[in-house]
C-alpha cells in the first residue's frame, strides 16, 4: 500500500524531469534489478498509462541518451543533471523497514559497479552506517568508501560509529570497523586514524593487528607525513610471531619504507620459519623482500666462479662492457682471501622456500624461483627449472610472464633448462606472442650438442600459416648460426633453399638474415651472393631487394662480372622502384664506379641523372651528395679522394642479439623486468656487498627457560603452534610417528578460534593463545637443544647461529652437514709444486647429467705466484666412464682458493678416474676413486615401499653379514649417522625401533640399494644389503660393517 | 598494489568496475581497447600493457578480460594469479563465469571482490572462507529470501580468517561422510608426421570433494609415488611428509578442491592411446585438395577410447569440404577455417576414417603448410600414467567415511604435425 500511495509525488518529479523518469525505469526492467524486486510492479504499472507520451517527449527533447556507445548500458549517461531521480531510493532507505533498505541498497550498489554516479545519495545513504542489519550495514560500508572522498563533510557523520566498533568486544567487528575507518579517504581523521592504528596494533587478536597492518600503507598515501610514526608501529608489528600479521606487516613494510632494512635483521630468521605457513599473497611479498635484503647481508655464493662464467660466456656474446665485468669479478676475488662459505642464514633461506616451489601459486613459485636465481649457488639454481616449467601448463598469462623470466635465465644459466628443452617445443595452437617467446627461449638453449634437433624444429617452424611466427623463426634461424660456428654453414644452406619459397614474406625474412650472415664470412660465399643476385628478378619485397642490392654493392670484388649487369637492370627499372630500393641503387653504382669505373660510368651516370629528378628529396640529395663525391670535377673538393675509403671501408659484421640478454640486473619475476623499464616503486636489487656485514646482528636473545618450566606441565597438551612451520621435527629420522600430534593441534587451534567468534570470550582466548605459543615455541626449542646436544653438533662455534644450525642436524639423512664430509686428496701441496688440490663427493646431484656423482674440487695456489689455465686433459678412462670437466680456471691468484665442480660417471664400479691435471706450466697425473658409498644417491621409499622392493631383490643379491657393534654405537641415532656417512643413503621409516633401514639407488644405472641394520641384544647386529649388482652389495657391506664395529 | 579492475565482455562492453584506492576514470581501458584492435585474436592481447601513469595487466577468461589497474612495481604474476582466482570464484559461486552471470548477480559480485581484496592487497582468497562471509545464491535460498527478507550475506563472522587453517570452516557437520578423489590426467603431445612422437608428458591433477564432519586429518598414499616428477600442492598439504615419506597427509577444506597436480616428464616413456595416419594434400593445378585421416588404438590398456574427437585449422585459402566420415559426423566452419569430426568411442574392429576432397579458393596458390591436428579423447577408468591411489585414512575423527577414487585419462595438447 505504502508504494501505492507514492505514486502521486512521483508523478509530479516526472513531469519535472522527464528524461530522469525514462531512465530510471529502464533503469529498473534491467536485468540485474528484476529478480527480487518488488517495486518493479509499480514500475510497470505506470508505464501503460502515464509514461508512454513522456517517453517520446522525453526522446525528442532530451536526446542525452544517444551519445552512448551502442555496446554500453542503455541510462549509461551521467546522472549529476538527474536531481530528483534517485527519490524512490531515498525514501526506501528512510523507511523503517530493513528489507526495503536492503533493496535500495542493492540498488545502489549495482549502479556503482557499473560506473553511474549515486553521490547525490550520500546523505540518505550514510544514515543506515548505524543500521542493525549487518547486509544493509555491509552495503552502506561499501558505499561509504567510494564516495567518502567527494563528500569529506558528509562523510565525518559516520566517523563515530567507527570509532565505537574499535571498542567493541567482538575481535571481527573491531577488525571491520578499523577497515573501512582506514579506507575512508578523508584527511582530517587522519589523527584519528593513527590513534586507530596504533591501538590496533597491540591488540590481542592477530586478526586485528593484520588489519592494522593492512591500514598502514592506506594511511601513509592519504598523508605521508606520518611515515615516522608508522614506521614505529611497522617495527612493532614487525616483532609479531603470528603467520596471519607477517605477511601484511611485510607487504607496509615495502609500500612504506622499503629501503629499512635494519628492521628486518632481528625478525628474518622467524620470518624465514614462519615462511611456510604464511598465506600464499604474504609469501610472495616476503620473499621479494628477503631476496633484496639477502642481497645487502650475504657474500656472493658464486663468487669463486663468476670469472670462470664470464670467460665462458665471452665467446657468444662479446661485448665492451663484459671486460668491465671481468675487472669487477676479479678485483672482488682479490678482495677474497677465504674459500667461501655460506653464512648459515644465507642456507636458512634457501632451506625454507624451497618447498614452497611446489605451491599451488603461480606468484609464489615465480617468487622462490628468483629467489635462487638471484641470491644460490650456481649447483643449486637448477631444481627451479623443473617448478619452471610446470607452470607452462598454467594459462596463457602465466605463461607469458614465466617465459619472460626464463628467457633471461636461459642467457646466464643455459645448462639448467637444457634438460627441459622439449617442453619449449611451439604448437601450431600457441598464441603467437607465446610462440615468438619460446622461440627466443629455444634459441637461448641452443648449442653445439643440441642444434641439430633444434634446427629440425625451427625447419617445421618455418611452414607455419603465422607469417609473423616464421619471420621470428628465421631470425632464430640466423642466431644461432651466428652463436654457433659450426652450423652456420647447415643454416647459411637451408636459407638459402628458403630462397626459392613460394611465399615472398619468407623469402624476403630470409635475404635480410643472410645478409647479415655473409657478412661474417663473405669470401667464401661468392656463389651464394651470385645466387640472391638472381632472385632480384623475382622478388619483389622492398627490403630484401635493398639487401640484395647492398649485398652486392658491398662484396661486388667478389662478384665482378655479375654487379655491372645486376646495376644495369636496375638502371632499368630505376623509376618503378621503392624509395629504400633506388637508395640501395644509387649506392651499388656509386661502388661499382669506384672500382669497376670503365664498365659502369655511363650506367652511373644515368642512375644518378635519373635520381636527380625523382619525386622524392631524399633520393635526390643522395644523388647530388654522391655525384659530389666520386666524380672529380675541378670544383669538388678534398673529400672526394676518399671516396674509395667513405664506400669501401670495412663494415663491423652485426652482432645478433637476444633482446633478453641483460635484463637480469632487475629483480627476475618483476612487473619492470617484464618491460624492460623501472616502474614506480620499484626497489633495485642491491649488488652482493664485498664483505659481509656483520652478521649477529640477526641473532636474537634467547628468553629465560626456567621462568616457564612449572607452567609447561599445566598447559602440555593444549598446542597452537604454526600449521605447518614447525613439523621439519616430524620428517626427521626419529620422529615420523609424531605426526598425529600435529593433526591435533590443527583441530586445537581451529575449536579455540571457533570460541572466540562469540563476544567477550574473545580477547581472553587471544591473550591466551598468545601465550601458550610462546610457551610451546620455548618448549620446542629445549627439545631441539636437547637433541643437539645429543647429536654433539661438531663445532660449538655453530651455537651462535643457534637455529639454523638445528635444521641442518635434521637433515642428516638427505643433506650430510657440511662438516662432515671428507676431504680426500689429489695433489699434494709438494709434489704439486704449491698447488694443493683436495677433493670430495658433496652428495648433491650434478646438474648437468643426473648420472654422474659431483665432485668438489678445491684449489689452493700456496706458491708466489699465479697459477694460471688450470684444466684436465687426457682423461684415461674404463670403458664406459665418462667425465664432464669443470670449465677452465684462468688465473688462480697467489694464496687463493677456488672451488669448483666437476661430474663423473663411475659407471657403478669403485675404478678410478684418471687424468691430468694441467696448469699453464705444468701437468700432473692423479686419480680419482670413489668409496662405493659415494656412488649412490638416496631415495625416498615407505615402509610397504621398501618391502616390496626387498621381496624382489633376495637370493644372489642379498647379502647378509652378523657384526658387533662398536662400543660407540650405543643407540640408533649413532648408527643411522654412520651408515649415512659411508653411504649416500636416505633412512626409510620403520615401525620397529630395533631395525634401521636405508636405500638409496647407484648413481649410474639406478639399481635400488637397500640397507638393513637389525640390532640384537649384547652389541650384536645384523647388517643385509639387497643390491642388483652383487659386487656393489659386497663392498657396501665391508664399509659399512666397517663404520658400525668401531 | 591493485588499484581498479574493469570487467569488459569479449564485444568491448564495460559492464563492472570496482575500485579499492581512489576512482580512476574508465577512460584508462582506451588503452586495452587499443591493444585489444591491434592483437587479432583475443589471446594475443599483451598481458601486460603500459600506459603514461598506470599499468594494464588483464587476462581473459571466458570470454571476458578482467582488466586490472596498477601503478607502482608488483609482480604481474601475482595479480594475474589473483585475477584467475576471482574468476575462479566466481566459477564457484555462480556455476560458471560469464558475462551473463556477473550481471545477474552483480551485488554479489562487489560483495566478494569486496572481501576479496583490501587497498589492493589480497584479503581472503579462500573459498570456505568467502563463503561464510557471503553466501553462494542457489534457487531455493533466493525464493526463501524473497518470501522471508532475510539475505545472503553471513550472519556469523567469518572465523575461517582466525584460524591457523583458513582454508576449512569450523563447525562442519554432515550425515553421510564421504571423500571422492578423481585422477584425471592429461596427454600432452606432439608427434610428428610419420607417428613417432617428439615431445610428450603427462599433466595430471587429484580433484578432490571431501564431504567429511569435524575436523579430519587424512593420509592418502600411493602405490607408486615415485612415478610422479614434479607435483604442486593444494596449502594445506604437508611439504615435509610428502618429501619424507612421499605421502599426502592434510587437513582438507571442505567441499570441492583441487588437491595437487602433478607432471610426469618425457623422460619416462610416456604410452600414446592413439595413431593417426592422414594424407593431406593440395594439389598445384585445380584449387582442389584431398583429405584421407583414419584413427586407430594405439597403447589404451585394453580400455576403450571415448569423445574422441579431431580438430584440423585448416589454410586460409579452403572454402569447403565434401567429405565422408565412416563414423561420427564431421562439420567445416568455412569462416573460422576449423574442421571438426566427431567420431565417438573408438571400435578397434572397424577403425573410423574420413576421406573426401577440399575445394580452395580459385586463383590463389596452395598453401605452404599442410594444417596439424589436435586429437581430444577420453579414457575411462585408467590412468595412463600407472598411478594409483593405495589407500586413504583418516584420522582424529571416529565415523567411517565412503570413500571413492576414480580415474580418467584425456588428450590434454594432442597435436600430430603433418
Amino acid at each position: 500500500m505504502q508504494k501505492l500511495l507514492q505514486l502521486p509525488v512521483n508523478a509530479v518529479n516526472i513531469v519535472k524531469s522527464v528524461q530522469g523518469v525514462v531512465q530510471g525505469q529502464e533503469e529498473a526492467l534491467s536485468p540485474v534489478l528484476t529478480p527480487d524486486s518488488s517495486p518493479q510492479n509499480w514500475y510497470s504499472a505506470v508505464q501503460p498509462e502515464e509514461l508512454r507520451h513522456l517517453r517520446s517527449g522525453g526522446m525528442g527533447g532530451g536526446g542525452e541518451g544517444s551519445e552512448d556507445r551502442p555496446g554500453l548500458e542503455e541510462g549509461l549517461t551521467s546522472v549529476q543533471s538527474q536531481p530528483l531521480r534517485h527519490d524512490d531510493l531515498k525514501e526506501m532507505l528512510d523507511s523503517n523497514k530493513d528489507s526495503l533498505k536492503l533493496e535500495a541498497m542493492k540498488r545502489i550498489v549495482a549502479m556503482i559497479a557499473r560506473g553511474k554516479n549515486t553521490s547525490d545519495l550520500f546523505p540518505a545513504v550514510v544514515k543506515n552506517v548505524a543500521c542493525k542489519n549487518i547486509e544493509v550495514k555491509k552495503l552502506v560500508y561499501v558505499y561509504l568508501v567510494r564516495y567518502a572522498e567527494e563528500q569529506q563533510d558528509l562523510a565525518l557523520l559516520s566517523i563515530s560509529t567507527f570509532q565505537r566498533g574499535l571498542k567493541d568486544p567482538n575481535q571481527l567487528i573491531r577488525a571491520s570497523a578499523l577497515r573501512v575507518l582506514s579506507s575512508i579517504r578523508v584527511t582530517i581523521i587522519v589523527p584519528i586514524m593513527m590513534l586507530a592504528i596504533k591501538e590496533a596494533a597491540s591488540d590481542m587478536s592477530p586478526y586485528v593487528r593484520k588489519t592494522a597492518a593492512h591500514a598502514i600503507p592506506k594511511l601513509h598515501s592519504l598523508d605521508p607525513e606520518q611515515k615516522d610514526q608508522l614506521i614505529e608501529v611497522i617495527e612493532k608489528l614487525l616483532a609479531d610471531k603470528t603467520t596471519l600479521v607477517a605477511g601484511s606487516v611485510v607487504m607496509a613494510f615495502e609500500e612504506v619504507c622499503p629501503d629499512r632494512i635494519d628492521l628486518i635483521h632481528k625478525n628474518y630468521r622467524k620470518l624465514c620459519n614462519l615462511l611456510i605457513d604464511v598465506e600464499e599473497w604474504g609469501q610472495v611479498v616476503i620473499i621479494n623482500m628477503l631476496t633484496r635484503y639477502a642481497r645487502t647481508q650475504f657474500l656472493n655464493p658464486n663468487i669463486n666462479e663468476s670469472l670462470l662464467e664470464d670467460s665462458s660466456e665471452k665467446a657468444f656474446y662479446a661485448s665492451d662492457d663484459e671486460e668491465d665485468e671481468d675487472k669487477k669479478a676479479e678485483a672482488a676475488a682479490l678482495v677474497k682471501r677465504k674459500p667461501y662459505v655460506m653464512d648459515p642464514d644465507h642456507r636458512l633461506l634457501l632451506r625454507n622456500t624451497k618447498p614452497l616451489l611446489q605451491s599451488r601459486n603461480a606468484a609464489v613459485v615465480m617468487a622462490v624461483a628468483q629467489l635462487y636465481f638471484h641470491l644460490a649457488p650456481k649447483a643449486e639454481v637448477g631444481i627451479i627449472a623443473k617448478a619452471l616449467v610446470r607452470l607452462m601448463r598454467s594459462h596463457s598469462e602465466v605463461q607469458y610472464v614465466v617465459l619472460q623470466n626464463v628467457a633471461t635465465m636461459t642467457i646466464k644459466r643455459r645448462g639448467m633448462f637444457e634438460p627441459y628443452l622439449k617442453s619449449f617445443y611451439i604448437r601450431s595452437t600457441d598464441p603467437t606472442q607465446i610462440k615468438i617467446l619460446k622461440l627466443e627461449v629455444l634459441t637461448n638453449l641452443a648449442n653445439e650438442t643440441n642444434i641439430s634437433t633444434i634446427l629440425r624444429e625451427f625447419q617445421t617452424y618455418i611452414k607455419s600459416m603465422d607469417k609473423d611466427f616464421v619471420a621470428a623463426s628465421i631470425q632464430a634461424i640466423g642466431r644461432c648460426a651466428t652463436n654457433i660456428g659450426e652450423v652456420r654453414d647447415t643454416c647459411l644452406n637451408g636459407l638459402v633453399q628458403l630462397l626459392s619459397n613460394r611465399d615472398e614474406l619468407v623469402v624476403a625474412e630470409s635475404v635480410v638474415v643472410i645478409k647479415k650472415l655473409l657478412q661474417m664470412q663473405p669470401e667464401q660465399h661468392s656463389d651464394i651472393i651470385k645466387h640472391m643476385a638472381k632472385l632480384i628478378d623475382n622478388i619483389q619485397v622492398p627490403m630484401a631487394r635493398a639487401s640484395i642490392l647492398w649485398l652486392i654493392g658491398e662484396y661486388c670484388e667478389h662478384v665482378p662480372k655479375i654487379a655491372p649487369d645486376v646495376l644495369r637492370k636496375m638502371a632499368k627499372t630505376f623509376t618503378n622502384e621503392e624509395d629504400i630500393v633506388k637508395l640501395q641503387i644509387i649506392n651499388l653504382a656509386a661502388k661499382l664506379y669506384l672500382t669497376n669505373s670503365k664498365q659502369t660510368k655511363l650506367l652511373t651516370q644515368y642512375v644518378l641523372n635519373l635520381a636527380k629528378y625523382d619525386q622524392n628529396y631524399d633520393i635526390r640529395d643522395r644523388a647530388r651528395f654522391i655525384r659530389q663525391l666520386i666524380v672529380p670535377t675541378d670544383k669538388s673538393g678534398a673529400l672526394s679522394k676518399y671516396a674509395k675509403k667513405l664506400f669501401l671501408a670495412l663494415k663491423p659484421a652485426p652482432v645478433l642479439e637476444s633482446p633478453f640478454k641483460d635484463r637480469d640486473h632487475f629483480q627476475l619475476g618483476s612487473l619492470s623486468h617484464l618491460l624492460n623499464a623501472k616502474a614506480g616503486g620499484y626497489q633495485e636489487l642491491p649488488e652482493w656487498p664485498e664483505s659481509a656485514p656483520d652478521p649477529s646482528v640477526r641473532n636474537v636473545e634467547i628468553p629465560d627457560w626456567s621462568k616457564c618450566t612449572s607452567r609447561k606441565d599445566r598447559k602440555e597438551k593444549k598446542l597452537d603452534k604454526p600449521f605447518y612451520s614447525d613439523s621439519e621435527g616430524d620428517s626427521g629420522p626419529t620422529e615420523s610417528a609424531d605426526s598425529e600430534s600435529d593433526s591435533g593441534s590443527g583441530s586445537e587451534s581451529a575449536s579455540a578460534s571457533d570460541e572466540s567468534g562469540s563476544g567477550s570470550e574473545s580477547e581472553e582466548s587471544g591473550e591466551e593463545t598468545e601465550s601458550e605459543k610462546e610457551e610451546e615455541d620455548e618448549e620446542k626449542e629445549k627439545k631441539r637443544k636437547k637433541r643437539l646436544d645429543k647429536t654433539k653438533a661438531k663445532k660449538p662455534a655453530e651455537e651462535s647461529a643457534e637455529r639454523c644450525a638445528i635444521h641442518t642436524s635434521y637433515q642428516i639423512n638427505t643433506i650430510a652437514p657440511s662438516g662432515s664430509i671428507k676431504m680426500y686428496e689429489l695433489l699434494h701441496r709438494i709434489t704439486g709444486e704449491g698447488l694443493a688440490v683436495e677433493y670430495c663427493f658433496s652428495r648433491q646431484p650434478f646438474s648437468p647429467d643426473p648420472n654422474m656423482v659431483a665432485v668438489q674440487i678445491q684449489f689452493t695456489n700456496n706458491t708466489n705466484s699465479e697459477t694460471k689455465n688450470l684444466h684436465i686433459e687426457e682423461p684415461r678412462l674404463q670403458s664406459g666412464m665418462r667425465i664432464r670437466e669443470f670449465a677452465e680456471i684462468e688465473v688462480l691468484a697467489a694464496g687463493e682458493s677456488v672451488t669448483v665442480v666437476m661430474g663423473i660417471d663411475f659407471c657403478d664400479s669403485t675404478q678410478a678416474a684418471n687424468f691430468q691435471l694441467c696448469t699453464h706450466t705444468r701437468k700432473f697425473f692423479v686419480s680419482i676413486q670413489p668409496p662405493v658409498g659415494e656412488l649412490m644417491t638416496p631415495v625416498f621409499l615407505t615402509e610397504n615401499d621398501f618391502k616390496k622392493e626387498q621381496g624382489k631383490l633376495m637370493g644372489m643379491n642379498e647379502i647378509s653379514e652378523k657384526l658387533t657393534l662398536g662400543e660407540k654405537c650405543v643407540n640408533e641415532h649413532v648408527i643411522v649417522e654412520r651408515v649415512t656417512a659411508t653411504a649416500n643413503l636416505s633412512r626409510v621409516p620403520c615401525g620397529s625401533d630395533k631395525e634401521c633401514r636405508f636405500a638409496g639407488k647407484t648413481v649410474s644405472s639406478g639399481c635400488l640399494v637397500l640397507v638393513t641394520v637389525t640390532t640384537k641384544e649384547g652389541g650384536r647386529a645384523q647388517l643385509t644389503v639387497n643390491c642388483e649388482k652383487m659386487v656393489i652389495g659386497t663392498m657396501l657391506v665391508k664399509d659399512i660393517m666397517q663404520a658400525l664395529s668401531q | 598494489m591493485i588499484h581498479s579492475v574493469f570487467l569488459i565482455s569479449n564485444a568491448g562492453d564495460l559492464f563492472l568496475e570496482k575500485h579499492w584506492k581512489s576512482v580512476i576514470s574508465r577512460s584508462i581501458c582506451d588503452y586495452f581497447f587499443e591493444a585489444r584492435e591491434k592483437a587479432v585474436e583475443p589471446d594475443n592481447v599483451p598481458p601486460v600493457i603500459r600506459t603514461p601513469h598506470h599499468y594494464l595487466i588483464n587476462i581473459y577468461r571466458e570470454k571476458i578480460f578482467f582488466v586490472s589497474v596498477i601503478q607502482t612495481e608488483v609482480p604481474p604474476l601475482f595479480v594475474i594469479e589473483f585475477l584467475h582466482r576471482v574468476a575462479e570464484t566466481f566459477q564457484d559461486y555462480f556455476g560458471e563465469c560469464s558475462e551473463t552471470t556477473i550481471k545477474d548477480n552483480v551485488v554479489i559480485v562487489y560483495e566478494l571482490l569486496e572481501e576479496m581484496l583490501d587497498n589492493g592487497f589480497p584479503l581472503a582468497t579462500e573459498s570456505n572462507i568467502l563463503k561464510e562471509l557471503i553466501r553462494p545464491p542457489t534457487i531455493l535460498r533466493s525464493m526463501v529470501n524473497t518470501i522471508t527478507g532475510s539475505s545472503n550475506v553471513g550472519e556469523t563472522l567469518p572465523t575461517g580468517q582466525l584460524s591457523t587453517i583458513p582454508w576449512r570452516r569450523a563447525g562442519v557437520k554432515y550425515t553421510n561422510n564421504e571423500a571422492y578423489f578423481d585422477v584425471v590426467e592429461e596427454i600432452d603431445a606432439i608427434l610428428d608426421k610419420s607417428g613417432t612422437t617428439v615431445f610428450a608428458e603427462i599433466q595430471g591433477v587429484i580433484d578432490a570433494c571431501v564431504k567429511l564432519s569435524g575436523m579430519p586429518d587424512l593420509t592418502l598414499s600411493f602405490m607408486n609415488p615415485r612415478l610422479l616428477d614434479d607435483v604442486s600442492f593444494h596449502p594445506c598439504v604437508r611439504y615435509k611428509r610428502w618429501e619424507s615419506e612421499r605421502v599426502i597427509s592434510f587437513i582438507p577444506p571442505d567441499g570441492n578442491f583441487q588437491l595437487m597436480s602433478y607432471h610426469i616428464s618425457a623422460q619416462n616413456l610416456v604410452a600414446i592411446p592413439v595413431y593417426v595416419k592422414q594424407n593431406i594434400s593440395f594439389f598445384e593445378t585445380g584449387s582442389s585438395g584431398r583429405l584421407d585421416i583414419t584413427v586407430g588404438p594405439k597403447q589404451t590398456m585394453g580400455k576403450t577410447l571415448e569423445c574422441l574427437v579431431v580438430t584440423v585449422h585448416m589454410p586460409k585459402v579452403v572454402l569447403s569440404a565434401n567429405l565422408s566420415a565412416t563414423q561420427g559426423t564431421y562439420n567445416y566452419d568455412p569462416v573460422t577455417k576449423i574442421l571438426v569430426w566427431d567420431i565417438g568411442k573408438l571400435n578397434p574392429q572397424k577403425l573410423p576414417n574420413l576421406k573426401g576432397s577440399l575445394s580452395l579458393q580459385s586463383g590463389a596458390p596452395k598453401p605452404e603448410e599442410n594444417p596439424s591436428l589436435n586429437i581430444d579423447l577420453k579414457i575411462q577408468q585408467l590412468a595412463i600414467s600407472g598411478l594409483k591411489v593405495n589407500r586413504l585414512d583418516v584420522y582424529g575423527e571416529k565415523y567411517k567415511p565412503f570413500k571413492g577414487v576414480k580415474y580418467v585419462s584425456k588428450a590434454g595438447k594432442f597435436q600430430v604435425r603433418t
